[in-house]
C-alpha cells in the first residue's frame, strides 16, 4: 500500500515533516449557527487521528468537510498538497465508513466492496483480487454472497470498513465507527480496527464521542467543543497534561476546584482551595493572587483508614459519604469539612478478610496525593 | 383460566380481522366475476335478461349444463378485438412510461423539498380528486378543441393562423390518461422514495460514483418497488378505460373499454361484453400474478 512519508512515530514533533492533510483557518456557518470556528489542523501519513467532543461539537462537519460532502464557508482543506474546496467527494483521495455503514441494501457483499473499484474502472481479474484480498482481511470471505441485512452488526461494521479500504485510499475517515456495536464486540474491535490501520499504513481520521475508544485506538486526539478545538495531543498529554477545565473534564473524570495562588516558589505554586492549600509541582511563574483551577484525578488520590503520617505536603481528612463498588476496584465520595466532596478511586488490591470488612459509609478516612500529581489550569 | 380466556378472544379477534375483508372480496369481487364469467359461456337470446341459462332444470334430475365458447371464437375470428385489445395495451403502456418519466422527478422533487413545501406540493397533488372525475376530463375537451383555449391562445400570440386538431384523437387520450393517473404514480414513488436513505447516495459519491452513476446503479434499484407499484397502478385502469377515449378520443381510437361498452349498451349483446370483459381481466391479472409469484420468491430467498 501506500509508503509512509515519514519513518518517525512522532511525525507532528518534527519541524519538517510535510502533513498529509492541512486544514487551514476552516469555519462552517449553518445560517447563524456555527459548526466549526476558525480551526487549524495538521494531520500526517500514517496517524490514527481522533476528534472527541460530545454531539454538536463540530467535529462530524469537520469530517464532512474532509470528505467533501459540506463547503466550508472559510478556509482551505489540503490533502496531500492540494487544495480539496472545490474537488467534489467523487475526486477525493479519501474515503468514509459512515455511522449507519451506509452499505447498499441490493448489493451482496462482494459488489458492495467492489462498487468503489468499479467507479474506477479497475480491470476485472484486479477487482477480483483485491475484493477477495480485503474480504480475507476483515474475515468476512464466506459471507461475500450475503446480502447486508443478513448480517450482523458486527459483521456490518467489517464490510463498510472493507468497502472504504479497498479503494486504498490516501485517508480513511471514520464516523463513529463502533458507535452501533454492543459494549463487548466495541471492545474487540477497537484493538481490530488499530491493527488493520497498522497493516494497511492508511492515515485513519476517527470522530468519535466515545472517549475510552479515542485513547485506545489513537496517535493523537483533538478535543472539540463549540466548533473549536480545546486541545491538540496525545492520549497521555490530553489525560495527565490537559490545557484547560473543558478537557480535564471531559477526559476521564477529575476533581476540579477553584483556588487563589497564595505563593508562587521556584519549583512549586501553593494554591488555598476547598481541599485546603495545595502544593502544586510547577516550573513556570504564576501570579500571586491569581484566580486558578486545580485539578486531581480520582485514581491520584491515595485513600485509607489510618492515617498515613504526615508524610507529603497534601492530605486532609473527610467522612465516606457515599461508595461505589464496581469489583476491580470502588469509587468513593469524601466529604470534607468544608462541604467538597471529592471523588476518589481506589483499585481493591486486597481482598478483605472477612465479608463486611473494609472502608464503609460514615468512616473517617485520611485522604493524600502527591504534588506532581496535580494540574494546575488557568481557564 | 383468565390469560387462557384472554388469548381465546384474541384468536377469535383475529379470524374476525382476517374473514371480513375475505368476505367482501368473495361477494363483491369473486362472485361478480364468476357471473360475468357465466354469461360469457353463454348466448344472446332477445328476452331479459338478454342471455341462455347455463343450467337447464326443465326435465328435473341432474340439470343439463349448456357451455356456449362461441363468443371467446368470435373475438379470435374477428381482428377488430385483437387490434382492440392490442392497441388499448400500447396507449396504457405508453401512457404509463409517460407517467413515470414526469412523476418520478416530480415525486424526486417533493422528497427533497423542506418540510412546509413538501406538505404543500402533496396537498397540489392530491387537490384534483376533489372535482369530479368527469369535470376535469370536459375541462380538457374546452382546452384542446379547435376553439379551444390552447388553441385560441396560440392563434392570439400568433405562433400558429389555423387551429392544431389537438381533440379526438389519440394525442387526446393520452393526454387525458397521462393527467387523470398521475397521481397514481406520483404517490407510490414519493412514499417508496421518502424511506430512502439518503446516505447512501453520500457512500455512492464518496466511492468514486459520479452523480448519473449513482442514479442508475443506487437511487433506481432502490426505487424499483415504488416504480413497479406505480406502473401498475396506472397501467390496469388505463387499460380498461372507458371514459377518457369516449369523450377525448372520440370515435378514432380504440379501446376495449369502449367496445366492451357498445356490446354490452349498444349491441345488447351481454355475452360478448362478457366475454371482452373476461379476456381483459386475464390479459391484466396474468402478468401481475407471475410478478407476484417471483417477487415472493425474492423475498423468501432473502429472508
Amino acid at each position: 500500500m501506500v509508503e509512509p512519508v515519514t519513518t518517525s512515530d512522532t511525525p507532528w514533533l518534527e519541524a519538517d515533516a510535510e502533513p498529509l492533510i492541512r486544514i487551514k483557518g476552516v469555519s462552517k456557518k449553518f445560517g447563524d449557527f456555527t459548526a466549526v470556528n476558525n480551526v487549524d489542523l495538521d494531520i500526517y501519513q500514517g496517524e490514527l487521528f481522533c476528534l472527541l467532543g460530545g454531539s454538536g461539537c463540530g467535529k462530524t462537519t469537520l469530517l464532512r468537510m474532509l470528505a467533501g460532502f459540506e463547503t466550508p464557508t472559510a478556509g482551505q482543506i489540503f490533502i496531500d498538497g492540494v487544495d480539496m474546496v472545490d474537488v467534489p467527494p467523487y475526486e477525493r483521495p479519501t474515503n468514509m465508513m459512515f455511522q449507519s455503514y451506509a452499505l447498499f441494501p441490493h448489493m451482496t457483499v462482494e459488489k458492495n466492496v467492489a462498487f468503489g473499484l468499479k467507479q474506477d474502472k479497475v480491470p476485472k481479474d484486479e477487482i477480483a483480487e483485491r475484493v477477495h484480498n480485503i474480504l480475507k482481511l476483515v474475515e468476512l470471505e464466506e459471507f461475500k454472497k450475503r446480502k447486508p441485512q443478513q448480517l450482523s452488526g458486527g459483521q456490518r461494521q467489517r464490510v463498510a470498513l472493507a468497502r472504504a479500504l479497498v479503494k486504498e485510499p490516501k485517508v480513511l475517515l471514520l464516523d463513529e465507527p463502533l458507535a452501533a456495536l454492543d459494549k463487548k464486540l466495541r471492545e474487540q474491535t477497537q484493538f481490530e480496527l488499530a491493527n488493520i490501520q497498522e497493516q494497511v499504513g492508511v492515515t485513519f481520521v476517527v470522530v468519535t464521542h466515545d472517549q475510552e475508544e479515542a485513547m485506545t485506538l489513537s496517535t493523537r486526539i483533538a478535543v472539540m467543543d463549540k466548533g473549536e478545538f480545546q486541545q491538540i495531543g496525545t492520549p497521555t498529554e490530553i489525560y495527565e497534561f490537559p490545557d484547560n477545565r473543558f478537557v480535564a473534564d471531559f477526559i476521564g473524570s477529575a476533581n476540579i476546584v477553584e483556588g487563589k495562588v497564595i505563593e508562587d516558589g521556584s519549583d512549586y505554586v501553593l494554591v488555598s482551595t476547598d481541599l485546603g492549600d495545595v502544593h502544586i509541582d510547577h516550573e513556570d511563574s504564576v501570579k500571586e493572587g491569581s484566580q486558578v483551577w486545580v485539578a486531581i484525578r480520582p485514581e491520584k488520590i491515595q485513600l485509607s483508614k489510618t492515617d498515613p503520617g504526615k508524610s507529603g505536603p497534601n492530605h486532609i481528612t473527610g467522612k465516606v459519604d457515599d461508595i461505589g463498588y464496581l469489583g476491580e476496584m470502588s469509587i468513593y465520595l469524601v466529604r470534607l469539612e468544608s462541604g467538597q466532596i471529592v471523588d476518589v478511586t481506589s483499585p481493591n488490591q486486597i481482598r478483605p478478610r472477612t465479608k463486611s470488612q473494609g472502608i464503609t459509609w460514615e468512616d473517617e478516612v485520611y485522604l493524600s496525593w502527591e504534588s506532581s500529581s496535580v494540574m494546575l489550569l488557568n481557564k | 383460566m383468565l390469560a387462557r380466556l384472554l388469548r381465546k378472544m384474541q384468536s377469535k379477534w383475529r379470524t374476525i380481522v382476517i374473514v371480513i375483508p375475505f368476505i367482501w372480496l368473495l361477494l363483491f369481487f369473486l362472485a361478480p366475476f364468476f357471473i360475468v364469467g357465466k354469461i360469457s359461456l353463454a348466448e344472446l337470446k332477445i328476452a331479459s335478461p338478454p342471455f341462455t341459462e347455463m343450467f337447464d332444470w326443465k326435465d328435473g334430475g341432474f340439470p343439463k349444463i349448456r357451455l356456449v365458447f362461441d363468443n371467446y371464437l368470435y373475438l379470435w375470428e374477428d381482428s377488430l378485438y385483437f387490434r382492440t385489445y392490442l392497441n388499448s395495451l400500447k396507449i396504457s403502456i405508453i401512457s404509463t412510461f409517460i407517467c413515470l418519466l414526469i412523476g418520478y422527478p416530480i415525486a424526486y422533487g417533493i422528497v427533497r423539498s423542506g418540510p412546509i413545501t413538501k406538505q404543500l406540493l402533496l396537498f397540489a397533488v392530491i387537490l384534483p380528486f376533489w372535482t369530479s372525475f368527469l369535470l376535469r376530463v370536459y375541462a380538457w375537451m374546452g382546452l384542446l378543441a379547435d376553439q379551444g383555449t390552447i388553441n385560441n391562445l396560440l392563434i392570439w400570440i400568433g405562433l400558429i393562423d389555423e387551429p392544431i386538431r389537438m381533440l379526438y384523437n389519440e394525442f387526446a387520450v393520452y393526454v387525458g390518461i397521462v393527467y387523470t393517473y398521475m397521481p397514481f404514480m406520483i404517490l407510490p414513488l414519493y412514499a417508496n422514495m421518502e424511506k430512502l436513505d439518503g446516505t447512501l447516495n453520500e457512500a455512492a459519491a464518496d466511492l468514486g460514483s459520479k452523480p448519473t452513476n449513482t442514479f442508475f446503479n443506487v437511487t433506481l434499484p432502490l426505487t424499483m418497488p415504488g416504480i413497479i407499484a406505480g406502473s401498475l397502478l396506472v397501467f390496469i385502469p388505463a387499460t380498461g378505460e372507458y371514459v377518457i377515449p369516449d369523450l377525448l378520443g372520440g370515435g378514432n381510437v380504440l379501446m376495449i373499454g369502449r367496445l366492451l361498452f357498445n356490446e354490452f349498451s349498444a349491441n345488447t349483446d351481454w355475452p360478448l361484453a362478457s366475454a371482452v370483459a373476461v379476456v381483459l381481466l386475464i390479459l391484466l391479472v396474468l402478468p401481475m400474478t407471475i410478478y407476484q409469484y417471483y417477487q415472493g420468491k425474492a423475498t423468501e430467498a432473502e429472508a
